[in-house]
């Protein structure tokens, strides 16, 4: 159990600044906001009277929605502003944006943006909380809390687990998320893909980088799959689709190598055929809809902790 | 009007100087340089023996703005910036809008100096028109008309085809050619070095390589030809290994370092919560090993000149998010206290070699006057606060810009006095130089 019984910061940037009794006590409350999802009437009055505006400048459908259902769920008043039709389109630039919303008084802001290190930016500006909802190939941290989340479902402990992650590691948030938080808690880190497509400095984070996907499986307890962009398929990356299924693609074949009881995990969009058999993203190894489900509670629990925890319920 | 400097510490490498020495100045020029000269009805002023004076300090890598971008700078704001950071001279790059690819704008450019009346301005012309990388400038025009260098800096020289033949043409008219050195390939959409701090902030990369192959190409194209090229901001340490290799072949091969630079790492991007687009600069600040590779060749004389690259921006633009921010930071204001702080104090270099870095270099580079203080010369010098401490203020830096890193910090070390051409045109108020400011009616 988590000795804390709050975050130490008003906003959650990234799983960088949060220390491991912090990611303790979100998937600790993220149990009992889970319970919540199982009533009849799926409300809680926890953030009655206070607004969260979901900025989103970059497309996104499960965040999004996830995100607004569990601000629904804790009741909290919730406005959404996409990049599409908004004034981010006539050229106005975050700052400004920001002074906007901040003047409509928002409790909380949740920002999905593509630029790396936007909602480090916001929160230099803002007096909301800030929570990074994916920022460009920096952070992605509620992602990293509900993977997080669904591998204690599945294994009951992070300490010692041996977590494979595999695809694109150079543009992807998840993968800094994930690193950070699963290195703090103990886990066994690997990280495989192209070496076209694998960024500087993941040693000095505690990752071991493999070249093989064979390799970075053997033994492994959880394989967490990342999405390959399409438009980096064809060209200076990676020569072609079928060259890296052949090489990188997640088959039953190859989980073999795996632990028995290995689960598959995906932050979707999955592309079946690219970096997933059909037969492995709907096998018995797959938790990819647990990762969803999983996801509206871990979210609850964030906003519950950010909006001052049992202090918010008075 | 005469004015008699007694000093007890003048450092002019060039004329082998380094001691007590009395300066005696007549209207524009230097009449007489010698120890103990008579007043003969002079006057008088003694400079505290706290401060050092040196021939006038010359920054060859300026960004003025104007014509074009005063929004950002104009000539006037960037030469008030350049004497309150104890430059007597500097020379500014042609991407302008438009561009200094012909005689008028030089012209334009000289005209709004000599309006200003502070430090003197070495216009540097365009190597391509427009720098598309197309078609060569008019270099006898532009030369004529006042230009000292051409680059096509902001963009590297685009192929070794047009480096060949910029290097040819310009021998003509003994202009070097500068070269901004940057693979634009494998540059790409980098906002950052390539290295753990960008990798782990999620920022695309810039390789040392990016810059290091095209400094590899460029002296290759110098050998060719028997050209000039001068590396402008060298960052990476791989260009520096490349620019010794040159030098020692013989190759003419020049090159410069920012202060920036020489202090800074990529650490700094994760700094203050991160991002700060303050950081943001092309080249980008790259790993502790660059930078300690750069102090290195400060120290063993294989870096010819240090210079600012001042770039300034409007704060709106700096306000973006880091990857669609502007690159570079304005730095004429914290030059001098930045190399007293980080190389004189920590016995990198000693005075005279920060005279060659920051006066004799550049003069010798672009081939103007200055670098050296001469009977009969024109009356530029600079003086020097080895021991003031300063805390940088941006909202107080003369430049119309204030988009500096280093807000808050404190260095020992300061430009004290500027004197262009016989005028007083920067004290610093804390340096004991009162009596200079009032000695000459030509202040301003």
């Amino acid at each position: 159990m988590s000795t804390l019984t709050a975050l130490r910061g008003r906003h959650l940037l990234g799983i960088a600044d949060l220390e491991p009794g912090e990611i303790e006590l979100v998937l600790e409350t993220a149990v009992a906001m889970k319970e919540v999802g199982t009533r009849p009437i799926k409300k809680v009055p926890t953030m009655r009277g206070q607004t969260v505006i979901n900025l989103f400048m970059e497309p996104s459908t499960r965040t999004r929605m996830s995100f607004e259902l569990a601000e629904k769920r804790l009741s909290a008043d919730t406005l959404g502003m996409t990049t599409s039709g908004s004034s981010v389109t006539k050229g106005e630039t975050l700052a400004d944006t920001a002074r906007t919303l901040e003047a409509m008084a928002p409790d909380m802001i949740v920002l999905r943006h593509p630029s790396s290190g936007a909602p480090h930016q916001l929160a230099r500006i803002c007096r909301a909380s800030i929570i990074n909802a994916g920022d460009g190939m920096h952070e992605h941290p509620t992602q990293a809390l509900l993977d997080a989340f669904t591998m204690m479902e599945r294994k009951g402990r992070l300490n010692g687990v041996r977590v494979a992650i595999v695809g694109d590691l150079a543009h992807s948030r998840v993968l800094r998320s994930n690193a950070l938080l699963l290195v703090k808690m103990g886990a066994d880190v690997r990280a495989c893909g192209p070496a076209t497509l694998v960024p500087p400095g993941l040693d000095r984070l505690g990752v071991r980088v493999f070249r093989s996907l064979d390799a970075a499986i053997e033994g492994a307890d959880v394989v967490m799959m990342l999405r390959v962009q399409y438009e980096r398929m064809h060209g200076l990356y990676l020569p072609s689709v079928r060259e890296y299924f052949n090489e990188f693609g997640l088959t039953p074949a190859r989980l073999e190598r795996a632990a028995p009881d290995v689960i598959v995990m995906h932050p979707g969009p999955m592309n079946r055929g690219v970096e997933i058999d059909s037969e492995v993203a709907d096998g018995p190894w797959s938790v990819i809809l647990d990762q969803v489900a999983n996801g509206v509670a871990v979210r609850m629990a964030v906003l519950y902790l950010l909006a001052g925890g049992e202090e918010g319920e008075r | 009007m005469k004015l008699l400097l007694k000093t007890t510490r003048l450092v002019d490498p060039v004329a082998g100087r380094n001691g007590a020495f009395d300066i005696l100045i007549d209207g524009e020029r230097i009449a007489r340089i010698g120890g103990d000269l008579h007043p003969d009805g002079a006057h008088v002023v003694e400079v505290p023996r706290s401060l050092v004076v040196t021939p006038g300090l010359i920054d060859m890598h300026v960004h003025l703005r104007e014509p074009g971008q005063e929004h950002k700078e104009t000539i006037a704001t960037g030469l008030a910036s350049a004497v309150a950071g104890g430059f007597t001279a500097v020379a500014c790059m042609p991407n302008t809008e438009p561009i200094n690819d012909q005689a008028a704008v030089t012209q334009f450019i000289l005209k709004r100096a000599a309006e200003a009346k502070l430090a003197r301005v070495y216009p540097i012309g365009a190597v391509s028109v427009g720098s598309r990388g197309e078609q060569l400038v008019e270099m006898g025009d532009l030369r004529r008309a006042g230009c000292v260098a051409v680059s096509d800096d902001g963009r590297p020289v685009l192929t070794a085809l047009l480096m060949r033949r910029a290097l040819e043409y310009a021998s003509m008219f003994n202009l070097p050619v500068i070269d901004h050195c940057e693979d634009p390939t494998l540059k790409g959409d980098g906002v950052a070095h390539e290295g753990a701090v960008a990798g782990l902030l999620g920022l695309r990369g810039i390789p040392g390589a990016a810059e290091s192959v095209m400094v590899e190409r460029d002296i290759a194209m110098a050998a060719l030809t028997g050209g000039r090229f001068h590396v402008a901001h060298m960052s990476a340490r791989e260009s520096l290994r490349a620019v010794r290799a040159g030098k020692s072949a013989g190759v003419a091969v020049t090159c410069e370092v920012t202060p920036h630079h020489f202090t800074l790492t990529d650490d700094a991007l994760a700094e203050r919560g991160g991002y700060d687009t303050n950081f943001k600069m092309n080249p980008p600040l790259r790993e502790a090993q660059d930078r300690d590779a750069l102090i290195e060749g400060l120290r063993d004389g294989s870096i010819d000149v240090i210079a600012t690259d001042h770039a300034p921006h409007h704060a709106d633009e700096k306000a973006l998010e880091f990857d669609r921010a502007p690159f570079g930071i304005v730095g004429l204001e914290t030059a001098v206290s930045l190399c007293f702080d980080r190389l004189v104090h920590k016995d990198v270099i000693g005075l005279p070699r920060l005279v060659e870095l920051l006066s004799a270099g550049p003069a010798r580079v672009l081939g103007i006057p200055g670098g050296t203080l001469t009977e009969g010369g024109p009356a530029d010098l600079s003086i020097l606060a080895p021991d003031l401490s300063v805390t940088i203020r941006a909202s107080a830096l003369r430049s119309k810009s204030k988009n500096t890193p280093f807000d808050g910090w404190t260095l020992r070390g300061a430009p004290a006095a500027t004197i262009v051409g016989g005028r007083v045109v920067f004290v610093h108020p804390e340096a004991g130089l009162s009596a200079l400011k009032t000695a000459h009616p030509a202040t301003r």
